[in-house]
């Protein structure tokens, strides 16, 4: 049974949830998302920032179990640097993954991929879900927020 | 002293292996498992008795109703009603709660009344409240708890007041296993005037429950709490006070005549139930009665002391643990909530699992005991009548994995 709990929690996301370079704040950030999970009391905070229409640092802050922390510190690794239809594309495909579809070997995932091992997991899919949705809703709202502003 | 190894072999389920390790089944505060003489009553009236009761003049419908209302005969007893007209059943403790706060509460509750409930109350205690105070005019207010989870008596007088007209408390925390003098509190509430609401879930199938002894003027319980099957609630309330109270839910079987634009009422317990009832669960909650009553409750109340005692013993020696709730098993009941340092408890809650022992982790629907209490959520560990000191030595050894498991170093800051 350790082999099944060991692919849930794969070293990588041990590592991540235990000391992430990505845990904090941008209060100057122009993308700001939060959310929580009812059921389990989980909470999360994105701050993005932007820089020549680029992704630049991405920081999170919130509590909860391992594997949401560890989602939000890969999601926050893997956003910085990306453009945002690219953010969005890593979103799709991890929401993909956890609905069981194949991987598009094009979407560089990094190591946002040891999280495959949720699927198995059931009732844990929600807790690695928490961050791209957050993050995701956030992204909507940045555009929205822009196309406003520009019309 | 109850025999839990033998208990053991009426249960079923509690023979199967769970990831490859025998089931420890330690979340029975969240529903209890069912012994043959339930799983068999259940078959036994679908394949011999099944019909709709109270309406049919055949022998199957006649079984039925008997059966039927055999239960509430025996709920009754019980809880020491003095009588069955006073039983009234409904899905769950939730929807008998919320039976009462609409019924009850509607009629009788205005702007400027206050509604006293405690900081420990599950969401099935609370919620209703909050919507009959809205929907009133009437405000909610909370007896708070010391940090070991104990009701501040000492401050009661200051919220029991002329205003207060309900008095709605749980008598033993899902959460903290506290056991709330209920009786010094119905008769407080009562000196002012105010009527009491016992929340059972907990209680009913831990402890003796008398409810004359304690003088409330309702009770709520769930069946499936105590050996039953799921979908059936009581709620008992005293007959002055229920002949004097609506209907909640409009039907069939409620009434006594219907015209086109108005109707009576059937008499009570039949007002309140409106529609075709869980005519089976009742049936075979008859059975988990009768299991716990060969058994005994001061029995089953003991058993489980003992293995509180052991558990909080057992649990307080692994370094990193903290327990919420009193200390003392003698003065509450099997509902042990923990957390491990650095571990949220559902990272807990699934390395439990994979060692094939069932806890519930979560805020175990007290949010605001959650907040109080500074968490997010704990783990939770919850005894009956079946568990044994060794399931309570795997549960230390299964916490002592899920420590060892996430006690490995991180390589390094990822980046």
């Amino acid at each position: 049974m350790i082999e099944q709990l060991d692919e849930l929690y794969r070293e990588v996301i041990l590592d991540h949830f235990k000391s992430s370079a990505h845990k904090g704040a941008l209060p100057n950030a122009p993308i700001h998302a939060e959310g929580s999970n009812p059921l389990c009391g989980d909470e999360l905070g994105f701050d993005i920032a932007l820089a020549n229409g680029q992704i630049g640092q991405v920081r999170f802050h919130g509590k909860g179990c391992a594997i949401s922390q560890a989602a939000a510190s890969m999601l926050a690794a893997q956003l910085e640097g990306k453009t945002l239809p690219q953010a969005r594309r890593i979103i799709e495909t991890m929401q993909g993954l956890m609905q069981g579809r194949k991987l598009d070997p094009s979407v560089d995932l990094g190591d946002l991929e040891a999280l495959s091992g949720v699927r198995k997991f059931p009732v844990r899919v929600k807790c690695a879900a928490l961050s791209w949705n957050i993050v995701e809703q956030g992204l909507q709202s940045y555009k929205g927020q822009k196309q406003e502003a520009g019309s | 002293m109850l025999d839990a190894q033998k208990i053991r072999h009426d249960f079923p389920i509690l023979s199967r292996q769970i990831n490859g390790k025998p089931l420890t089944y330690l979340d029975n505060a969240a529903t209890t498992q069912k012994p043959r003489q339930v799983l068999e009553a259940l078959t036994r009236y679908y394949s011999q008795s099944n019909a709709n009761i109270h309406r049919g003049i055949h022998t199957l419908a006649e079984e039925a109703t008997a059966a039927y209302e055999a239960v509430r005969e025996h709920a009754a007893r019980f809880i020491h009603a003095p009588s069955s007209r006073s039983i009234i059943f409904t899905r769950n403790a939730t929807e008998a709660t919320n039976l009462f706060a609409n019924a009850w509460g509607r009629a009788n509750l205005k702007a400027g009344d206050q509604i006293l409930l405690s900081e420990m109350e599950h969401h099935s205690n609370l919620v209703p409240w909050q919507l009959i105070a809205k929907a009133t005019g009437a405000s909610l207010a909370f007896i708070p708890i010391t940090d070991d989870g104990r009701l501040r008596l000492e401050e009661l007088s200051r919220w029991l007041t002329p205003r207060t007209k309900l008095v709605a408390i749980t008598q033993m925390s899902n959460v903290l296993g506290t056991i709330n003098p209920v009786q010094e509190i119905a008769a407080r509430a009562h000196a002012v005037g105010a009527l009491v609401l016992i929340d059972g879930a907990q209680s009913v199938p831990h402890l003796p429950v008398d409810v004359q002894r304690l003088g409330c003027d309702a009770l709520a319980f769930s069946a499936h709490k105590m050996l039953g099957p799921t979908g059936v609630g009581v709620l008992w309330a005293r007959e002055t006070l229920l002949e004097s109270m609506d209907p909640f839910l409009g039907g069939g079987e409620m009434i006594s005549d219907v015209q086109l634009t108005s109707s009576t009422w059937n008499e009570i317990p039949w007002k309140f139930e409106a529609g075709t009832p869980n005519i089976a669960d009742v049936i075979a909650f008859g059975e988990a009665l009768a299991y716990l009553e060969r058994l005994g409750m001061e029995q089953v109340r003991a058993h489980e002391v003992e293995l509180t005692r052991y558990a909080l013993e057992q649990l307080g020696r692994i370094e990193g643990l903290t327990l919420y709730g009193p200390s003392d098993g003698a003065v509450r009941g099997g509902a042990v909530s923990f957390n491990l340092d650095g571990l949220h408890p559902h990272d807990v809650g699934t390395v439990l699992d994979a060692e094939g022992v069932a806890v519930r982790a979560g805020h175990h629907c007290a949010k605001p005991l959650m907040r109080r209490l500074g968490v997010a959520a704990t783990a939770r560990a919850s005894f009956y009548i079946y568990n044994t000191k060794d399931e309570v030595d795997r549960l230390a050894e299964a916490i002592r994995a899920a420590q060892a498991f996430f006690a490995r170093p991180a390589r390094a800051a990822v980046k």
